[in-house]
């Protein structure tokens, strides 16, 4: 049968443009969140972590290409080479790319960006991405909401098992806008300070931007020194409604116990929960019961939106890596902005960033249109 | 031996038709796609007082994928392992555009949540999911243009993983004025084989 893993990656993150950097930052307690006030890209001041304009076209420049790229796609492109780079693939007809975001390059839209309008199209985006590394396939583009990022890498592993392509790179990335900031000013749904995720004082969402690349293969030969293999996954839909979570946790509940099926493992073997966590009333509370349902309470678990605000279709794949490193550095991440516990049923939420055995570790995302996904990751070494 | 699939049936929206396994189900000559949409859905049945509200993306992925459920006359008593693959070229476009328009005006701003939450394309999944109560695998996709191997090799993995027992498949975008869907299902029972040439065939058939 064939094996999948995750293997080299980068993260490109208002807490810096590779994964060591911002993991680092994790353990320092140090969050990219902090007030925005940049008018020459949002309409208003918010709680929210950035890449500035001026940090991504300096470490841009260092690519050399004379080509104009948008904001996202720098940041996408910028993050795939030092993946690819790291994993020293060649790319062939056997190396299949995914891209991963919910909206894309959303702001060519506004009256002001000079870029055609034309650059919304999604599949445009995959073909300037396919195209800036010549990749031999055509990239797959994925949007299905705040579960995209980590959707991605069930996806891939159906390619790889499929023998469709050999190795597969995804880049996850998603931009903070106009359009996005108000919509979820919209909902009430964004918190004037930093977010708290699960706290009894949580008021709400910071929105983040970020970028982040990974290698999907089945080769053991092309493994970081971090790998982890995929042992499940499952994506159930809450069939509930299509803005508002579960407030039984159905859909959650059975992605988390589809991906425990296909791994073979009982919920007391995960020695890590690394959750949604947006920091909204309902979201946090719907995870809380779906958690409690599977008698998760003990687990150690985590919202890292805290550090990098809701970096929505990247956030899965982001939170996967941090995962990653977690497991290698036999590290539990503090929940940032975590004291006092505000759901309905016990969790077991990290306080303190703590040096813990880690072998396998459990990866969960829920979004809007109902849909729920979770994987299931253990070490290789 | 790996077990067969195939497509049980398909459903076609274009050019103010709708036909079900290549079959005409109703037609009309009404351009426009809001009112013909209402009038199908009236004549059809639907009986969804949720499907008014939808955006035109959904309402056209929901009365596709309605027709074919309905039509596959599903024991209401069982719970059905349907999953959902969709794909499209213009994503939400549509309903972005729409959404962009209330907020590009400074003095005239009015962002809508109820615009808003339409502004992703698998929110459509979301709505046939309420209906038939599906608690399935979903995804959607986005192709510069219809991409049938895509399609399948989702669909076939979905089934041999035994992460679903049937799954619904398509093509559904909704651009400016145009507007097409393709959705089809796919389990082990069925007389057309699951295969990239025939999703294909059935999808040129109705281009003609």
């Amino acid at each position: 049968m064939t094996k999948c893993y995750l293997s080299y990656h980068n993260i490109t993150s208002s807490l810096g443009f590779d994964t060591i950097t911002v993991f680092n930052h994790l353990k320092n307690k140090k969050s990219g969140i902090q007030l925005v006030e940049d008018s020459t890209r949002f309409y208003k001041p918010f709680y929210g972590a950035v890449i500035p304009t001026e940090t991504l076209d300096s470490a841009f420049k260092t690519l050399k290409t004379l080509t104009e790229f948008t904001h996202l796609e720098k940041m996408l492109i910028l993050s795939l080479s030092k993946t690819i780079k790291a994993s020293g693939i060649e790319i062939n007809n056997r190396v299949g790319l995914i891209i991963s975001t919910t909206k894309g390059n959303i702001d060519v839209l506004e009256d002001q960006n000079h870029f055609p309008k034309e650059r919304a199209y999604l599949g445009q985006l995959g073909q300037i991405i396919k195209d800036y590394f010549n990749f031999k396939n055509d990239a797959l583009v994925i949007s299905n909401a705040c579960v995209s990022g980590i959707l991605s890498v069930a996806i891939a592993k159906r390619y790889l098992k499929e023998g469709i392509y050999d190795h597969i790179f995804i880049v996850a990335g998603d931009l903070i806008s106009d359009f996005v900031l108000s919509g979820f000013n919209s909902f009430h749904a964004m918190s004037d300070a930093h977010c708290r995720p699960y706290d009894q004082d949580r008021t709400g969402i910071n929105l983040g931007e970020a970028a982040v690349s990974v290698l999907v293969t089945s080769d053991k030969n092309h493994l970081s020194d971090d790998a982890v293999e995929i042992l499940g996954e499952g994506s159930c839909n809450d069939a509930n409604h299509i803005s508002g979570p579960s407030r039984t946790g159905e859909g959650l509940f059975r992605s988390i116990t589809t991906a425990l099926k296909e791994a073979h493992i009982t919920p007391n073997e995960i020695d890590y929960l690394s959750s949604h966590g947006t920091a909204t009333l309902f979201n946090d509370e719907m995870e809380a019961i779906a958690i409690d349902r599977l008698g998760l309470n003990h687990t150690p678990l985590n919202s890292l939106k805290g550090y990098f605000g809701h970096t929505l279709g990247a956030s899965g794949l982001l939170e996967t890596i941090i995962g990653m490193q977690s497991l290698h550095q036999n590290t539990l991440i503090a929940s940032a902005g975590f004291k006092t516990l505000g759901v309905s049923k016990p969790l077991h939420i990290i306080t303190e960033t703590t040096p813990k055995k880690l072998q396998t570790f459990l990866k969960t995302a829920s979004g809007f249109g109902g849909c729920n996904t979770a994987v299931l990751f253990r070490k290789v070494s | 031996m790996d077990k067969t699939y195939h497509i049980s049936s398909y459903c076609q929206i274009k050019n103010s038709r709708i036909s079900l396994d290549g079959k005409l189900l109703f037609s009309s000559s009404i351009q426009e796609f809001q009112p013909f949409i209402k009038s199908a859905a009236q004549h059809l049945n639907t009986k969804y007082p949720k499907f008014y509200k939808m955006d035109n993306l959904s309402k056209l992925a929901f009365l596709a994928a309605d027709i074919l459920l309905k039509n596959a006359e599903l024991d209401s008593n069982t719970e059905h392992n349907i999953a959902i693959v969709l794909s499209n070229k213009a994503s939400s476009l549509d309903t972005d555009r729409t959404y962009q328009a209330s907020i590009s005006d400074t003095e005239n701003f009015f962002p809508s949540p109820s615009v808003f939450v339409y502004t992703l394309p698998n929110i459509c999944i979301g709505e046939i999911s309420i209906k038939h109560q599906l608690h399935s695998e979903n995804c959607f996709f986005i192709f510069d243009s219809f991409n049938a191997d895509h399609l399948w090799i989702n669909a076939q993995s979905l089934l041999k993983q035994q992460k679903a027992e049937k799954v619904l498949c398509g093509w559904v975008d909704f651009d400016d004025k145009n507007y097409e869907a393709f959705l089809y299902l796919v389990e082990e029972n069925g007389i057309i084989a699951h295969n990239p040439n025939e999703i294909k065939r059935l999808f040129k058939t109705w281009q003609t």
